[in-house]
């Protein structure tokens, strides 16, 4: 058996990356979306808009800016079926599940921030994404994203 | 200094515009860190190195964008804009620009 083991050991090598890659990741993914709704109902009252909002006078007790951001990074099974993906096309889901997590979990991150300090509503959200890290400038390949949002966040004169 | 991604600042009256001011940095992370992202990225999941990396560089750049703005003798810096754009492997450039203005 270790012999067989030590005689490929490069395809079991890879065989084990995928398992755990597979395995790690479906996990990850899992629980950070049960977090993800989680939150969003918790900060669901928290206004939040991409347009420049129209203040009356008196209206605004202070604005500043926040900003959340995250860096994500696909699994080793992943990224092997968006290759695949990429010889025949097609949705790629591997990478739509990605991207989505990441910006929704900068969003919170702001709209956390800004109710930490106080804010009743968000104006002018901005969203913007990245590629960085290793992997960034070689061609073909994502590596690992990161997702940044930001927007001004307004404290009201409540009577 | 009131900072803000509006074109105005909400509540307050600009008196006066100073023009555009800027700031950027180029960071990278040290090798260890590096190496963990390199892991990481077989498993999957946050790069929380980067994370934070990418958070203190994007303040480094707004601060000398502030610097500048003070300089001018701004109390504001409105309709500010991020750019994150990767010059090397493992470095990336954040850049922070917006308009110096005085407010009431």
């Amino acid at each position: 058996m270790l012999e067989v083991i030590l005689g490929n050991l490069d395809l079991f090598l890879f065989l084990l990356l995928m398992v755990l890659g597979y395995t790690c990741g479906t996990i990850a993914e899992k629980r950070h979306y049960k977090s993800i709704i989680k939150r969003e109902k918790e900060l669901i009252k928290l206004m939040l808009v991409n347009a420049e909002g129209r203040f009356a006078d008196g209206a605004v007790h202070e604005s500043f800016l926040v900003s959340g951001s995250m860096v994500v990074s696909n699994d080793y099974f992943k990224r092997l079926l968006a290759i695949l993906r990429n010889f025949f096309g097609g949705r790629v889901t591997a990478y739509e599940s990605l991207i989505d997590r990441a910006r929704r979990e900068a969003i919170l991150r702001m709209k956390e921030e800004a109710k930490s300090k106080g804010a009743h509503m968000i104006v002018n959200l901005r969203l913007e994404t990245s590629t960085i890290g290793r992997s960034a400038n070689k061609k073909n390949s994502v590596g690992s994203i990161e997702a940044l949002a930001y927007g001004t966040a307004v404290v009201m004169n409540r009577p | 200094m009131i900072m803000t991604n509006v074109g105005t600042v909400p509540g307050k009256k600009i008196v006066e515009h100073f023009g555009i001011v800027q700031g950027s940095t180029v960071r990278a992370k040290h090798f260890g860190r590096d190496m963990m992202a390199g892991l990481k990225n077989l498993v999957g999941g946050e790069l929380k190195g980067y994370t934070e990396l990418l958070q203190e560089s994007r303040q480094e750049a707004m601060d000398r964008m502030s610097e500048q703005a003070r300089l001018m003798g701004a109390n504001a810096v409105v309709n500010i804009r991020f750019a994150t754009s990767s010059v090397a492997q493992g470095a990336a450039e954040l850049f922070a620009y917006g308009t110096a203005v005085r407010v009431e």
